[in-house]
Formats: structure tokens, sequence, C-alpha cells
């Protein structure tokens, strides 16, 4: 074999392969699936199981007939991440079906068809979200209660909820606080009264605030260990939290805290798991700063004024779509290089 | 006898308005959430292109050049009025069906390019066949889309074929795939984007396995492409 000569010093040590930064955001993801599965119940292990094997199998059947070698794409982990992604943000006994739809969306769709991982503009596990979310509407507002309202189903229930096709009785399910928020202002009620229902905790909704924290918990190690860069979960906080800061402080019965909105729907999963996303975020410092922020921002804007009571999956979305401009008009300038 | 035979092959295949062209993108898209609707304003669309065609070629002679994008404007417009008035007669529900997308024939560009491309440049009869095959392969897409969201959407097909072919129609409905639950994505816009993306990478498959088989076919150069 060749030997080529090496530069001298200094030396860059080589950033993180795929599959060990794939492991890390899989770790990172832990606490919080953890929590998750306290307060929610044995459904988000299930969900959690099912995409990956589903993911594991679209990912091999692609790329079989795509004709590229499957055993090392299978093994970098970057479907696992997506699948995971995926089955935390579906509600935890939503049918295998939805999770099946969902997961090929993701896999098939948004990621081979646009040519295998780093190729595709759009987050993979966002899309298939998405596709659900739009296909089946009713399917995904059924959350069921956290556990400091009621007992969450066991794992037999689970199973026959997920599989079985049975409904989850009303007596476990609850609006998630973001839902509570939003019909109960749309009564006219203040979010002093709208506080003080069960389903509140003292932040954000009752479990869900755990559930938010565990995520804020494995983000913050991933940043602090390099894996993803920290511009782009605070500019996600910034964007999302000023503006809340804004309209709480101006009317803080119609609007609710900042603290809230972080706490709440997809905000932490989204800002340090989903937005930090190498493929589809932005990749210049400046650039990801924009990125994150408008993210947080159009988060904002549509759990503020759109159609759907959560709007972290749309917003990154469309900042996907805009981080290669975001990448060419922030490109760093060269040392030397002229204004 | 070829050349009948080349025009068919350019507007059925492979010049195809919907598929390689890309004309006329936004009816396309937006009536194509079943058969029923995507046949009939693709059958309207050959009919205003069949006639805009015959009309543009036989005054061809007499137009100049620098007035002829108006007057070509002007035989469409009338030729889709013409339609409009005949469907809101006889097919009134589809009419109120496809709406705006009749009226709306005029800007597709599919129709102003062929015009333009083809007719205008052309004799009568050549004109008439070029008209018909761009406008049978422009349904063709539509049909082949609207089954696909329908299929997919609703689990069913050609729905309400009792528009388009009234009574005869009242039994065609497909039961396709029984007790489906619906997907909606299919129905709404994103559907018809993902669709048809679909369906163009579908054409270039077959044109790369055809391609391949036989190396030899000769490449034509046709003066007329896309407008």
């Amino acid at each position: 074999m060749r030997r080529f000569e090496t530069a001298t010093s200094p030396h860059l040590p080589p950033r993180d392969s795929v599959p060990a930064l794939m492991r890390r955001v899989l770790y990172a993801l832990a606490p919080g699936a953890a929590l998750q599965a306290w307060h929610f119940g044995w459904g988000v292990v299930v969900q959690l199981l099912l995409a990956a094997a589903l993911a594991l199998a679209a990912e091999a059947a692609v790329l079989v007939l795509r004709r590229r070698p499957a055993r090392r794409a299978l093994a970098d982990g970057s479907v696992l991440v997506t699948a995971a992604l995926l089955a935390l943000a579906l509600p935890p006994y939503a049918p295998w079906w939805l999770t099946t739809v969902a997961v090929l969306s993701a896999v098939v769709l948004a990621k081979h068809l646009y040519g295998g991982l780093g190729y595709n503009p759009f987050n993979p596990a966002m899309v298939g979200y998405v596709v659900a979310l739009i296909a089946f509407p009713r399917e995904l507002t059924q959350w069921p209660a956290p556990h400091a309202l009621a007992a969450p189903p066991g794992l037999d229930m689970a199973l026959g909820l997920i599989f079985g096709g049975a409904q989850l009785p009303d007596a476990l399910t609850a609006a998630t606080p973001l839902d509570h928020v939003r019909t109960g202002l749309a009564m006219n009620r203040t979010l002093t009264e709208l506080g003080a229902e069960p389903v509140m905790g003292r932040f954000g909704g009752k479990g869900w605030e755990w559930v938010a924290g565990g995520y804020l918990a494995g983000g913050l190690w991933l940043a602090w260990r390099r894996a993803i860069d920290w511009r782009i979960p605070s500019a996600f906080a910034a964007g999302l939290a000023l503006p809340a800061m804004v309209a709480w402080g101006l009317d803080p019965d119609g609007h609710p805290s900042p603290l809230f909105h972080l706490l709440s729907g997809g905000a932490m999963l989204g800002a340090f798991f989903i937005a930090t996303d190498p493929v589809t975020a932005a990749t210049t410092p400046r650039g990801r700063l924009l990125y994150g922020a408008g993210a947080g921002l159009l988060t904002f804007l549509i759990r503020t004024f759109g159609g759907y009571p959560d709007g972290v999956a749309f917003a990154v979305l469309l900042m996907n779509m805009a981080a290669p401009t975001l990448d060419q008009l922030t490109r760093p300038r060269a040392f030397g290089e002229g204004r | 006898m070829s050349r009948w035979r080349d025009i068919a092959a350019e507007g059925l295949w492979r010049n195809n308005p919907g598929l390689v062209q890309l004309l006329g993108l936004c009816p396309l898209l937006a009536v194509t959430s079943s058969v029923v609707n995507g046949l009939g304003l693709g059958l309207a669309t050959t009919a205003t292109l069949v006639v805009s065609g015959l009309t543009v070629s036989a005054v061809r002679g007499l137009v100049r050049p620098e007035i002829r994008i108006p007057v070509f404007v002007l035989v469409i417009a009338c030729t889709v009025t013409i339609i409009e008035l005949l469907m809101s007669a006889w097919l009134h529900d589809l009419y109120k069906v496809l709406g705006i997308f009749i009226p709306l024939i005029v800007t597709n560009c599919a129709i102003m390019g062929r015009a333009e491309a083809f007719a205008s440049r052309n004799p009568v009869p050549a004109a008439v066949l070029d008209g018909l095959m761009m406008g049978l392969g422009f349904t063709g897409v539509l049909v082949a889309l609207g089954a696909l969201r329908e299929l997919a959407g609703h689990g069913t097909l050609l729905d309400h074929a009792e528009l388009l072919l009234g009574p005869l129609g009242e039994g065609l409905r497909l039961e396709i795939i029984q007790g489906y639950r619906g997907f909606l994505v299919a129905v709404l816009p994103p559907g018809a984007f993902i669709g048809l993306g679909l369906l163009i990478a579908l054409k270039n498959v077959i044109d790369t396995r055809r391609g391949r088989r036989s190396v030899a076919v000769p490449v034509h150069a046709h003066g007329h492409g896309s407008a």
C-alpha cells in the first residue's frame, strides 16, 4: 500500500464517525425516552421497538433494491435515530399501521428517494411525523394521560391498543398541555384558570415537563460532548422564548409563559435532537444561529396563530428548506479574502 | 406514415406535456384528486388542444408574426369559453366540481406552447393530430395521477363517474380496498406533488430500461421542444 506524506502539525483529530455520532445521539435520547415511558406507559417502549424494526427492514429493502451495500448502512445507526425520534414524537398508543406509514414515509420517501443518508434535504423523522399528522389528524391527538393523573396502560393493554385495534379508553386519555391551553384560550378562559386544572404542572403540563427535562439533559450532554453545535438549540430556544416573553409580558392571561412554551410539545426534543440533524441543518456558524432562531420563531408562530397545536415539525421542515440559502448567505470569509 | 406515428409518440410519451414538458402543472396538480376529475379536465383540455390547433393552423398564413401571440390567445380563449358553456350545459355537476379550472385551461401553457411550437408551423391535419395526441398524453397523466391519489386516498376508483357519464356511470364505482380508512395526504396537495414525482420517476425508469435494451435507437432531434 502506498503511504502518503503526513503534513506537519497542528493536526485536527477526526470528528466522530457516523456510527459513533449516532450512538451518542441514541444514548442522549435515553433519559427523555425513559421518562416518557415512565409517564405514558409501555406504549412508548413498544413504539420504539416497532419503529426500529420497521425502519431497519425498510432501510435494508431499499438498499437491496438500490444495489447498495446494506450491512454498513444498517450498522451506522442513522436509521435507528430516525426511528427513535419518530417513535417518541408519535402518540404512544398509536395503532401499528400509523407507525408503519410514518416510518415508511421517513425512510423510503424522505431519505432514500432523495439519495440516502447525507443527501436528504428534509429531516426524515419529521417528514414521517408530518405525513402521519396530515393523514391521520384524529389519531395524532390520542395522547394518554400522564402517570400523575391515571396509571398508564400495562404491557398487555399496550399491545392490544397498538396491534389489536382497541381504542384508548376515555378515562386514560388527556389533552396535551398545548391542546388544553389552545382550546381553553379559544373558549375565552384565562391562563390562571387553565393553570389550576389537573393537566397542568408547575411549568408545562404534568409529566410533560419532566419528559422535556429529560431531553434537555440529554441534549446538554450532546452539546457538551460537541456532538451537536450549541448554536442551534440555543437559537431555537431564544427564537421560541423571546416572542413568547413579549406576548406573555403584554398579556399574561392570554399567552402562556416562555417556560411553558419551552417545556411543552416537541420543543426540547426538536431543539436538541431534530433541528440539529447534521444533514438537514445549516452548516455555517451564523447560518446555524439563524436556522435555529427561525425554527424557534416559526414554532411560536404556528402554536400561536396556526391550525395545529404544535409546530416544531413544520418549523423544522420549513427551515430545512431555507438551510442551503442560509449557508450561502452566511459563508464565512476566508482569511485574507476581501469583503 | 412515420411522420404521423412520430407526432403520436411525441404527444403520448416522448414529449408528454405532463411528464416531460411539465406544462400545465397547476390544473394537473390541483384537480387530480380522483380519476373522474382528472379524466373530465383531461378531455376538456384535449378538445381545446384539437380545436385551437386546427384554428391556429388554418389561419397561420393570415396572421402576421408580430401579432401572432395575441391572436393565439384569442383563439384559445374562444375555444375554452365554448367548451366551458358546453360543459355547463351537459355536464353541469362535473362543471361545478372542476370549477375555476375549466376557464383556467386558457392559461394552460401546454396549449399556448403547442399553438406556438407546432400548430402555427404545420398544416392542419398534422396540427389536429398533434393537438389530439398531446391532449391524450396529458389526459393519460391526469388519469394516472387521479387513479393513484384516489386509490391511496380513498381506496376507490371511478367514484362519482356519474358526473361524467350520467346515469351510465352510476355503478362504475370500484371499491378496491374494502373498509379502507383513507389516507388523507394523498388527496391533499402534498399527495399531488409526491404522486407526480413518482410518475415522472417511473417514466424515466422505463426509458432507461428501454434504452439499455436497444442502444441503437436513433435519437430524434425535433425542433419543437418544450415552450
